[in-house]
C-alpha cells in the first residue's frame, strides 16, 4: 500500500486512526490490543433497539453517496420482523475519484468487522455479506483473514459472547462491474444475477432485499462509524461536525494538486479552498485553479470564478442566503448541495487552467457508457451517444448543432431511468455544458488535425 | 472436466457461504474457475450450471455482463491500466503505450465507436492488456494492476521496470 502518510493537523482521525500508523497491522491481536471489539461487547449489553437510537440520536448519514440518515434506515426494519434479514456491507468503492474504503480494507479489516457485527445485532441479521469489488483481491484476502480471526476469537458464529446472538459473515467478490455499488443491483448481483438494479417502489431494501427479504445496505466507511457512536453515545457524537451534517467525513483528493490524498474532517470544518491549498499543497506551480467535482464523478462540476449563492437557515432558523466563493464553500453535505451540486461519495477530482472540459467530459463520458448496465434504453443508448459525441468534438468531425444535441440527449436521461445511475450520467454533461458552454462551442463543427486528434482520447 | 479433490472441496466450501441460495455462488465459482484455467470455456458454464441445479445460460449471462471475466484466455500476466479520469489526468494514455511498447503487443487502431479495442495480447502470449475503469486509488494516479499485483503512483518511464519482474 501506499508509503505512511502523517495527519494534517486539521485532520480530526476517527475513522482513520489506524490508517498508516506506523506499529499498525490488520491481524486480530492489533486490534484486540488496542482496545478492539470493546464496543461490541457494550453493544450486545444493550438492547438491539437502544443501539439503533444511538446510531438514530448520533444524526449518521450515510458515506456511500446519497447520505442518507442511518438510524431511519435501520428503524425500517421491525423489530417483531418474522422473515430473516440480512446485511451487506457495501465495499463495492467504484465511483470514480473516490479511495477511502480501500484504505479501511486493506489496512483496518476488524473495524468495518466490529461495525457490522453491532450493526447485525440491531437489526437482528444473523447473516450477512461483504460485497467486495472484484478488483480488490488482496482485499478480499485481508478481510477473509480477519473474518476467520474473529470467529476464532468468538466475535462471530453461535452465541456471540455468551449473548445468545449468531450471525455469520461472509466476503462475496463483485467482477469489475460499476453497476454492483448500486445497492438493488448489488443484491442482484449476490443473488447470482446480471447486477440489474430493481425498480422502485420499494425504495430501501429493507422492505424487500436479498432473497426478498428485508436488507440493510450501508458503506464500509458508515459500518466503521458504528462502534464509534457506541462508544460515545449518540448525543456526543451528534456533536462532531455540524447539525444535520454530523460526524467527520473522508475526503479523498485528486487531480491537479500537489499533494493528493484522503483527509478525515469533521464535516463543514473547512472549506474547498483550504482543501486544495492548505491540505493538499495548492495547485501546480503557475496554475490556477479552473474546476473541482466535489463528490465522485457523478457529482456536478463547480466552476472557479463564480460566485455560489446559498440557502440556508441561521441559529434562529430564519432563512438566509449567502454569496459564496467556490474557494470558500464548506465541505458539507447541505452546502455543496446548495451550490448545486453534491458531496457524493466524498471524491473531490481538482482542474486546473491547463485541462480541455471537452476532453474532461468525454474522459467521464466514456466510463459511463461502459458502466450502463442497460436495462433502460434512455440510459444505455444515451450514454454511449454522449461519449460518441464528445469522441467526435475532441477528434475533428463534429457539428456546430453537438453541444445542444448533447444536451438534449442528457436531458432525455435523467429522471427517466431505474435507479439513479441515468442521473449519474447525465449530470456530469449537464453541467460542464452549463458551465463551460465556450469550450464546447469552440470544439463543434471544428476540423482538427489527424496528428492532435484521438492520440490523447482515453 | 477434471475436477480434483481439493479443487471440489474448495468449490463446496463456496458454495456453504450461500445456506439460502446456491445460485448465488455463480460468481464466487467463476472466480474460482478463471484463478485456475485463465477463462471461462463453454466446459466450465456447463459445469457450474450442473452443479449449481441452473441452465448454462444462467452463467454465461454472467460471463458477458461482468467485465472481470473472458471466454479465450489472456496473456499468463494480464497488465490492467486504469483510464478514468483521475488517472487519465496523470497520463495513463502514455502509460498504457509505453506498456504495450514494453510488452511487444501491436496497438490496434483506434476508432470512435464502442469502448476500444478491449483486450490486447503479445504475440508469444506472455502479456495481455486492457483499460479498466477507476480502480480506487485515484490519490495515487496513475494506476495499474499486473495479475493480481497492484501498482499506484506509477512514474512515466517505468513500464518495462515493472514488466521485467514477469520475465
Ligand atoms: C450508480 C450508483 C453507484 C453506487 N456505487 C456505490 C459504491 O460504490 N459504494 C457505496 O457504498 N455506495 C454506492 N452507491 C450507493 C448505494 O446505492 C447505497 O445508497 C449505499 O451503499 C447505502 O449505504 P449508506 O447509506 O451507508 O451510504 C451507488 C449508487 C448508485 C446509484
Ligand atoms: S439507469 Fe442505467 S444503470 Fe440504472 S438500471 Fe437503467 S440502464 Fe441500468
Ligand atoms: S481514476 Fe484511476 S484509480 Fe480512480
Amino acid at each position: 500500500m501506499a508509503a505512511s502518510k502523517t495527519p494534517h493537523p486539521r485532520e480530526k482521525r476517527m475513522i482513520f486512526k489506524n490508517i498508516d500508523r506506523p506499529d499498525w497491522t490488520t491481524e486480530i491481536e492489533c486490534y484486540l490490543a488496542d482496545g478492539g471489539y470493546a464496543e461490541l461487547r457494550k453493544a450486545l449489553g444493550m438492547k438491539p433497539a437502544d443501539v439503533t437510537a444511538e446510531v438514530k440520536s448520533s444524526g449518521l448519514r450515510g458515506r456511500g453517496g446519497a447520505g442518507f440518515a442511518c438510524g431511519m434506515k435501520w428503524g425500517f426494519i421491525r423489530p417483531d420482523e418474522k422473515r430473516p434479514v440480512y446485511l451487506i456491507c457495501n465495499a463495492d468503492e467504484s465511483e470514480p475519484g473516490t479511495f477511502k474504503d480501500r484504505y479501511i480494507i486493506h489496512q483496518d479489516p476488524h473495524q468495518i468487522l466490529e461495525g457490522m457485527i453491532i450493526a447485525c445485532y440491531a437489526v437482528n441479521a444473523r447473516l450477512a455479506y461483504i460485497y467486495i469489488r472484484g478488483e480488490f483481491p488482496e482485499g478480499a484476502r485481508i478481510l477473509e483473514t480477519a473474518l476467520a480471526g474473529a470467529r476464532s476469537k468468538g466475535f462471530l458464529g453461535k452465541n456471540i459472547l455468551g449473548s445468545g446472538f449468531d450471525l455469520e459473515i461472509f466476503v462475496h467478490r463483485g467482477a469489475g462491474a460499476y453497476i454492483c455499488g448500486e445497492e438493488t443491483g448489488l443484491i442482484e448481483s449476490l443473488e447470482g444475477k446480471r447486477a440489474y438494479p430493481r425498480i422502485k417502489p420499494p425504495y430501501f431494501p429493507a422492505a424487500i432485499g436479498l432473497y426478498q427479504c428485508p436488507t440493510i445496505v450501508n458503506n464500509v466507511e458508515t459500518l466503521c462509524n458504528v462502534k464509534h457512536i457506541v462508544r460515545m453515545g449518540g448525543a456526543e457524537f451528534a456533536k462532531i461536525g455540524r447539525p444535520n451534517n454530523t460526524g467527520t467525513r473522508i475526503l479523498c483528493v485528486s487531480g491537479d494538486v500537489q499533494r493528493p490524498g484522503y483527509f478525515e474532517l469533521e464535516v463543514g470544518s473547512i472549506t474547498m479552498g483550504e482543501l486544495i491549498h492548505d491540505l493538499c499543497g495548492g495547485l501546480k506551480p503557475g496554475r490556477t485553479l479552473k474546476a473541482v467535482i466535489p463528490g465522485g464523478s457523478s457529482a456536478k462540476v463547480l466552476r472557479a470564478g463564480e460566485t455560489y449563492k446559498i440557502k440556508s437557515k441561521d441559529a434562529g432558523g430564519n432563512p438566509v442566503e449567502k454569496s459564496l466563493k467556490l474557494e470558500d464553500i464548506p465541505m458539507d453535505f447541505d452546502t455543496l448541495a446548495a451550490a448545486g451540486s453534491m458531496a457524493g461519495s466524498g471524491g473531490v477530482i481538482v482542474m486546473d487552467d491547463s485541462r480541455d472540459m471537452v476532453w474532461t467530459l468525454n474522459n467521464i463520458n466514456s466510463f459511463y457508457a461502459h458502466e450502463s448496465c442497460g436495462q433502460c434504453t434512455p440510459c444505455r443508448e444515451g450514454s454511449l451517444w454522449m461519449k460518441k459525441i464528445t469522441d467526435r468534438m475532441l477528434d475533428g468531425g463534429g457539428t456546430v448543432a453537438d453541444p445542444g444535441t448533447l444536451l438534449n440527449v442528457a436531458d432525455n436521461i435523467a429522471g427517466k431511468t431505474i435507479c439513479a445511475f441515468g442521473e449519474a450520467c447525465s449530470w456530469p454533461t449537464q453541467s460542464f455544458l452549463a458551465k463551460f458552454p465556450g469550450e464546447f462551442e469552440a470544439k463543434s463543427g471544428k476540423q482538427v488535425g489527424a496528428a492532435e486528434a484521438v492520440r490523447h482520447r482515453c | 472436466m477434471d475436477i480434483s479433490p481439493d479443487f471440489a472441496a474448495q468449490i463446496d466450501e463456496v458454495i456453504s457461504h450461500y445456506p439460502v441460495s446456491k445460485r448465488s455462488a455463480t460468481l464466487p465459482l467463476l472466480h474460482l474457475f478463471q484463478e485456475k484455467t485463465g477463462f471461462i470455456g463453454a466446459d466450465t458454464i456447463r459445469w457450474i450450471a450442473a452443479k449449481l441445479d441452473l441452465e448454462p445460460i444462467n452463467v454465461l449471462e454472467l460471463v458477458t455482463f461482468y467485465p472481470m471475466f473472458r471466454q479465450t484466455p489472456v496473456g499468463k500476466f494480464h497488465i490492467r491500466v486504469c483510464r478514468t479520469l483521475s488517472c487519465a489526468m496523470a497520463g495513463a494514455p502514455e502509460l498504457l503505450e509505453q506498456f504495450k511498447l514494453a510488452a511487444g503487443i501491436v496497438p490496434a487502431p483506434q476508432t470512435s465507436h464502442g469502448h476500444g479495442p478491449g483486450i490486447e495480447k503479445s504475440p508469444d502470449g506472455r502479456f495481455s492488456i486492457e483499460y479498466v475503469e477507476c480502480l480506487a486509488s485515484c490519490g495515487t494516479s496513475p494506476v495499474c494492476m499486473v495479475n493480481d499485483d497492484f501498482y499506484e503512483g506509477v512514474r512515466p518511464g517505468s513500464a518495462s521496470e515493472i514488466l521485467a519482474k514477469y520475465r
